[in-house]
């Protein structure tokens, strides 16, 4: 989903504070918040890509609001519930009996797990997918995708070029496990974007974001030839005659598409 | 700064989100935070046979206390004075770790290290979470999480560099790592100038857990304090 959790490349949030000395926990409550959590992935009771996708269901608002560890706080009241091991009523009357107000409310209402309304690719498969479909050096688009659900494609890297520079193996694919559809497991790979690729010309030409991509996110770059994508970028020439167009312009242009 | 003094936090937008129970002065308005709500689901969870009061004691002991960026700093340390140690941590960081005495854990599985040099500069952030590599670094630090820090370490790198103190020479190329996947990732900072005589204990004490997600320069004599 295309939720307020995919933060990159956003302005406006103010400088990056820094705290010296900084405790491990802010308060008790962290503490236990903390330790609940990750009893409960110890217990199985949900994967880290539900967890994770709970969080992402949060009102908007109300993530920005709110701290790292109140987003725990809310992704297991919203998993226990919905895998059925605790009811709304069940928590109130635990707040009631801890001292809150009767009646506390259960947490906001957040988006709905998604549907499978539009069902990942890797639904399909049977067995993991452990042949590779890109190798090391492979120029790639990281498709266009905008799923209902958990996806850990960024939205600044969707329609972006890059290269693959680190092959990890198969790794379960995001995707489907938090919607327990499965692992599927299938190549993960380090992915290269120029800095220029992704935030345009202005952006200082010595700067690469790295991006771990499952295949899924992944086609291979359809390289044009050289006269159609010198149509596409709007010269009216070919290369073969390129006397009235500025000349270094077109150097540019032709250098950043193979870059 | 004591350990309670949590006034400043960067991701605290609303004064009352930490219960009170922290900071000395009272919030305890029944509704006023998370306190109340984390208690009330411990006591719910413990009832229902779901979690152990022990186990959670157990595990907040180890983050708190035994995990944490010392850790990453034996390892960074053994890397900069034996060579072909630090050839296999950058081939197999996952294994070079646990050879390093360092337990494997929770977020740590999928280890990667990244080698600083003179002409490229590592910087780790994870946009869509907070991803981190636990048993190395311990728990994240309130800046990491912070959604300045996320939204623009990929976009304007070099100014949330300088918000750091961090001015790269030009030149220098730099690779930002968004954790979006299971890796994790551990920034090996250069070695200080100046550092050639110390041994393996002495330069672990100098190397800072922001310069091992690289958001600092590892300097010697050591700044005074600081992450």
């Amino acid at each position: 989903m295309n939720g307020i959790h995919d933060l990159g490349g956003m302005d406006g949030f103010g400088a990056v504070i820094h705290e010296a000395g900084e405790p491990v926990f802010h308060a008790p409550w962290e503490r236990r918040m903390f330790a609940l959590t990750i009893a409960l992935f110890g217990r199985r009771v949900f994967n880290v890509d539900e967890f994770r996708h709970a969080i992402e269901r949060m009102p908007p608002a109300d993530y920005l609001r709110t701290t790292y560890y109140e987003h725990w706080l809310h992704g297991c009241e919203r998993l226990l519930i919905e895998k059925g091991l605790v009811t709304p009523g069940e928590l109130s009357a635990a707040y009631a009996a801890n001292g809150g107000p009767d009646g506390t409310a259960p947490p906001a209402q957040a988006t709905p797990p998604a549907t499978a309304a539009r069902r990942p690719r890797a639904a399909q498969d049977k067995k993991p997918r452990t042949r590779a479909r890109f190798r090391v050096g492979d120029r790639i688009v990281a498709r266009i995708l905008n799923p209902p659900g958990h996806t850990r494609l960024p939205r600044y890297a969707r329609g972006r070029r890059g290269v693959v520079r680190r092959d990890h193996g198969v790794l379960v694919f995001p995707d489907t496990s938090a919607h327990g559809g499965g692992a599927h497991r299938q190549h993960c790979y380090t992915v290269e974007f120029a800095g220029r690729e992704l935030w345009g010309r202005d952006y200082p030409a010595d700067e690469r974001v790295m991006i771990d991509l499952w295949e899924d996110y992944l086609e291979a770059e359809k390289v044009p030839s050289r006269r159609i994508a010198m149509k596409a970028a709007g010269h009216p020439r070919t290369v073969a005659k390129p006397a009235r167009i500025a000349p270094a312009k077109a150097q540019t242009g032709s250098r950043m598409r193979t870059r | 700064m004591s350990a309670h003094d949590d006034q400043d936090r960067p991701q605290a937008r609303h004064v009352h989100n930490d219960g009170g129970a922290a900071h000395g002065h009272d919030h305890n308005a029944p509704d006023s935070g998370p306190t109340l709500r984390v208690k009330a689901l411990e006591a719910l969870l413990i009832e229902k046979g779901i979690v152990e009061a022990q186990a959670l004691d157990a595990l907040v002991d180890t983050y708190e206390h035994r995990v944490g960026p010392r850790n990453g700093a034996r390892v960074v340390a053994r890397a900069w004075t034996d060579p072909a140690y630090k050839k296999r941590l950058l081939a197999d960081a996952t294994a070079a770790i646990a050879e390093a005495g360092v337990a494997p854990g929770l977020e740590g599985e999928h280890m990667v290290a990244l080698e600083n040099t003179p002409k490229v500069h590592n910087l780790v952030v994870c946009t869509l979470c907070s991803c981190y590599p636990w048993p190395v670094l311990g728990l994240p630090p309130v800046w990491y999480k912070s959604a300045a820090y996320r939204s623009r370490a990929v976009s304007d790198t070099r100014g949330v560099l300088r918000e750091f103190g961090v001015e790269l020479a030009r030149g220098v190329e730099v690779r930002v790592w968004d954790s979006s996947a299971e890796l994790r990732y551990l920034v090996i900072p250069m070695r200080p100038r100046g550092s050639e005589k110390l041994g393996v204990d002495e330069l672990a004490a100098i190397v800072t857990r922001d310069a091992m997600i690289g958001t600092a320069i590892v300097k010697y004599p050591p700044a005074s304090a600081g992450g």
